[in-house]
């Protein structure tokens, strides 16, 4: 029997309201509640649970799963001795991947999905109902309903799967203005089967094969000498396993000669290798913000890209990916306002083999 | 013919496939015994070891099946605006023009002198769409839209080959929702492919043409207006750069209907431009049939275009085939092309005439705006580029993105329902969608403003059943012969054939998987 596992966080989402960004920790968790802050997390979950009937569920005790599937009508099991907190929830999801869940779906915000996909990585598939503040991850469904109508899929068993960056925002950076979401991880989530029409439109070559044939072809471009800095996330990761090397998924990596000559650099080092050879930096774009620098790879300042030039930057990204961006726009932010406006204006990102999408890029 | 939306029928015969119905020792005709040996007439090498494994069955047991087959394919003849389609009526007349002998029954290989009235009609019809473009010569060969893309990017090939510059521009920049055809072309023809977005007025902007624009250029290849319905005002001006790059530039005219007769192609700059015979000029369309694509340009790139040439001899008065053409590129499909599509295509233009074809142009225009005015009213519904302020021209992309939100229901599900109120399922979108649960309704020149009422009478009252009985509308179409495709089956080699043979040869190893 497939069985469901379900987390939800109790207090996502409370800082938003009050205009706290967010609820990481317990201090400002206490000033969400001396603003007035309610408990909405267990609302918005019960909302997307109801969309469930008949399936098998494995919920966190209290208001971290049996209460709001209570509240919808769901019947199910209950873990034992998981306390309301991060540590909790991480436990959770623990139990639950060891009691062979076919799917975690869980409440909360990008805090609640790092400590998910943290513990289960992409062994198991896990999916968000948005109840928090910030939700940069792509592991979000777009509405609580739109999340139980697609775990409703996966338990039914219709539904397939893709790799999602879990990305998180740096609270304290927002509170104080900025906006500055990085990469933690990458989850297992499912995506609704892509609906084909009949007739006359072929069907489109997914991003994930295309990408695949350009960190194909950009490992066999790559020229002896020169060194490629090698950013984060998972469409590097593609280029850094062409060239025949793990790498750092939220790292910045620096190849020489078809190998890793270091991994998960500083900018420090990044200006002593530049120094010695001519460098060429791949870049990926950033979630559905569109972030080129300035957001995880930090350390590709702008001492470092001035070293390297603007004609030495390579951008890559899935074409679907690009045309999701609204607007179509790409983001540059070095911290240093002459580099950003050097990088302003139009760049050609590399979508496949031989082809490339002209965009936008503003500071 | 319209009103209020009413549920049909469709019939269901739910009949086995032809090969699963045969009974031994039925005949459909029993053919008297042949005198001689009858073997004989055909070599040994060539004969049948055993006969071929038919269904036996008698001729009004096939007739019957058949029909039963036609009436659940051809069933649905509703209310279709089937959006990039330019869906036409097919005058009667020009149906049975083709089928006259004189159309019918030519052979291409026949002497020039032997075709003059096929010539003719091949000649005149391309003056008349040199009257439309202000291009300098077309050719038929391409049998279709994307084909004449094709023949695009081959005479674009030849072009810069014959300059001695094609190793440098290797450079093709086309939209992101230029027709999939162009960029596919392109890539097919060996160029690389620089592909605009589109920004917030719903077309890409000239900084962006000017950032993808080098001495790499080979051509710009574009739709104006694509299936957003927004015309780039700014055409002109984009042509001029491409030209002072160096480059060609190519009008995709598959979005002809709206600005028929009312601009030219050649003066706004254009070195070619394509039309699609089987959609703005009335031939039948569909079922993936016979189709052209006129493919037109200037006197400068004629010399590269597939051969032969239909040309008149005006001392004579005699037309002929033009083989002698070095610099052609050569063929992109046998003979001159579907010419009986030509035919239908050049009677089309004639009854139409050239104030005719102005006045589709403008109806098509009146009537999507009109259609606007109503799919916009119906909560659920969005509209691509909304900052776009704008009249939209043939067509426009919409979304049932914010019904979809509310109800879990999207274009799909709502496509399958409307069919029970026989409505076509829209057409959605080219790839990639960059409208959430996109659909893109035309109404051309051919549907009444009843027919686009129910059309629009039909969605809105779907997207209320979307509410009212989420159910029901999830697991529609109720009314049709075949309810719903499995989507999956088709990506499982496992579960298709193409042949009885190789069907049976599966089913066998799925019956075997299942019973291990």
């Amino acid at each position: 029997m497939r069985r469901l596992g379900v987390i939800v966080n109790p207090i996502a989402g409370m800082g938003g309201r009050v205009g706290l960004k967010g609820t990481d920790g317990p201090e400002v968790l206490a000033r969400a509640r001396a603003l007035g802050a309610e408990p909405v997390s267990g609302l918005r979950a019960a909302r997307a649970l109801a969309e469930l009937r008949g399936v098998a569920v494995l919920a966190a005790p209290g208001a971290m799963g049996a209460e709001p599937c209570a509240a919808a009508g769901l019947a199910c099991a209950v873990l034992d001795g998981v306390t309301p907190d991060a540590q909790g929830t991480r436990e959770a999801a623990r139990a639950m991947e060891a009691a062979g869940v076919a799917l975690i779906l869980f409440a909360g915000g990008d805090g609640t999905a790092r400590d998910v996909a943290g513990v289960v990585g992409t062994r198991i598939p896990v999916l968000g109902i948005p109840t928090g503040v910030k939700m940069q991850s792509a592991v979000f469904a777009t509405s609580p309903a739109a999340a139980g109508r697609l775990a409703a899929r996966v338990m039914a068993g219709e539904a397939r799967f893709r790799e999602a960056e879990v990305m998180d925002l740096d609270e304290e950076a927002l509170r104080a203005g900025r906006v500055s979401p990085r990469l933690h991880g990458v989850a297992l989530v499912p995506e609704e089967r892509a609906l084909m029409q009949a007739g006359k439109a072929g069907a489109a070559v997914p991003d994930e094969a295309a990408l695949d044939a350009l960190a194909r072809r950009i490992a066999g471009e790559m020229q002896r000498g020169r060194l490629y800095v090698l950013g984060c996330g998972t469409t590097m990761r593609r280029i850094k396993r062409a060239i025949g090397f793990e790498g750092t998924l939220m790292g910045v990596d620096v190849a020489l000669d078809g190998r890793l000559l270091a991994a998960d650099v500083s900018e420090a080092q990044l200006l002593r290798l530049t120094e010695q050879a001519p460098a060429t930096a791949i870049l990926g774009v950033t979630g559905g913000q569109g972030f080129l620098l300035g957001r995880g790879n930090q350390q590709l300042s702008a001492a470092v890209l001035r070293r390297i030039g603007r004609e030495n930057l390579v951008v890559v990204a899935g074409a679907m990916k690009l045309a999701a961006l609204d607007p179509a726009c790409l983001h540059v932010d070095t911290g240093d306002a002459t580099m950003d406006a050097e990088l302003s204006g139009y760049i050609a990102v590399r979508t496949a083999p031989d082809r490339s999408a002209m965009i936008k890029v503003a500071a | 013919m319209s009103g209020t939306p009413k549920l049909i029928h469709q019939a269901r015969w739910n009949e086995p496939v032809v090969m699963e119905m045969g009974v031994k020792g039925r005949r459909g005709i029993v053919f008297p015994k042949a005198e001689g040996d009858a073997a004989a007439l055909v070599p040994a090498g060539m004969r049948r070891r055993s006969a071929p494994a038919l269904p036996e069955m008698t001729e009004h047991d096939v007739l019957r099946h058949y029909l039963h087959l036609s009436q659940q394919v051809l069933g649905m003849m509703g209310v279709s605006l089937f959006g990039t389609c330019t869906m036409k009526y097919n005058p009667r007349v020009s149906e049975a023009l083709g089928l006259r002998p004189q159309m019918a029954e030519l052979h291409p290989l026949q002497d020039d002198s032997t075709l003059q009235g096929l010539l003719e009609i091949v000649h005149r019809f391309d003056l008349i769409l040199r009257e439309l473009s202000g291009m300098d010569q077309f050719v038929f060969q391409a049998a279709g839209g994307a084909d004449a893309a094709y023949t695009h990017t081959c005479v674009t090939r030849g072009y810069f080959a014959a300059k001695g510059e094609l190793e440098q521009r290797n450079e093709i920049i086309t939209s992101i929702q230029a027709h999939p055809c162009n960029p596919a072309t392109a890539a097919t023809a060996g160029f690389k492919v620089v592909t605009l977005m589109l920004e917030e007025n719903g077309y890409p902007s000239i900084e962006a043409l000017k950032a993808a624009l080098s001495n790499r250029t080979a051509a710009l290849m574009i739709n104006n207006p694509d299936d957003m319905g927004v015309y780039n005002p700014q055409i002109a001006e984009w042509v001029k750069l491409v030209k002072q790059a160096g480059g060609l530039a190519f009008y995709d005219h598959a979005n002809f209907n709206g600005v028929m007769g009312r601009i030219r192609a050649r003066e706004l700059g254009f070195d070619a431009c394509m039309f699609m015979l089987h959609k703005t000029f009335g031939g039948p369309k569909g079922g993936g049939g016979p189709a052209v694509g006129a493919y037109g340009c200037s006197a400068e790139l004629a010399p590269f275009l597939p051969k032969p040439i239909v040309v008149k001899d005006e001392a004579t008065g005699l037309y002929r085939m033009d083989h002698d053409r070095p610099d052609s590129v050569g063929k992109v499909r046998e003979f001159l092309g579907n010419l009986h599509i030509v035919m239908r295509a050049y009677a089309w233009a004639r009854a139409m005439g050239a104030d005719g074809i102005k006045e589709a142009a403008d109806i098509a225009v009146l009537a999507n705006n009109y259609m606007e005015k109503r799919l916009l009213a119906i909560p659920g519904v969005a509209r691509s580029n909304p900052e776009a302020k704008t009249w939209r021209m043939e067509m426009t992309r919409y979304g049932l993105g914010p019904l979809k939100e509310e109800t879990g229901l999207g274009v799909i599900e709502v496509g399958n329902r409307m069919t029970d109120y026989g409505i076509d399922a829209p057409w959605l979108s080219h790839e990639p969608w960059v409208v959430a649960e996109p659909f893109t309704p035309e109404a051309g020149e051919l549907w009444s403003k009843e027919d686009i009422d129910l059309w629009c009478d039909v969605l809105a009252k779907v997207c209320d059943e979307a509410r009212s009985d989420p159910e029901m509308v999830r697991t529609a179409p109720h009314n049709a012969p075949i309810g719903r495709v499995d989507s999956e089956a088709p990506e499982d080699p496992a579960r298709w054939a193409t042949t009885w043979r190789a069907w049976l040869r599966k089913r066998a190893a799925l019956a075997q998987q299942a019973a291990e």
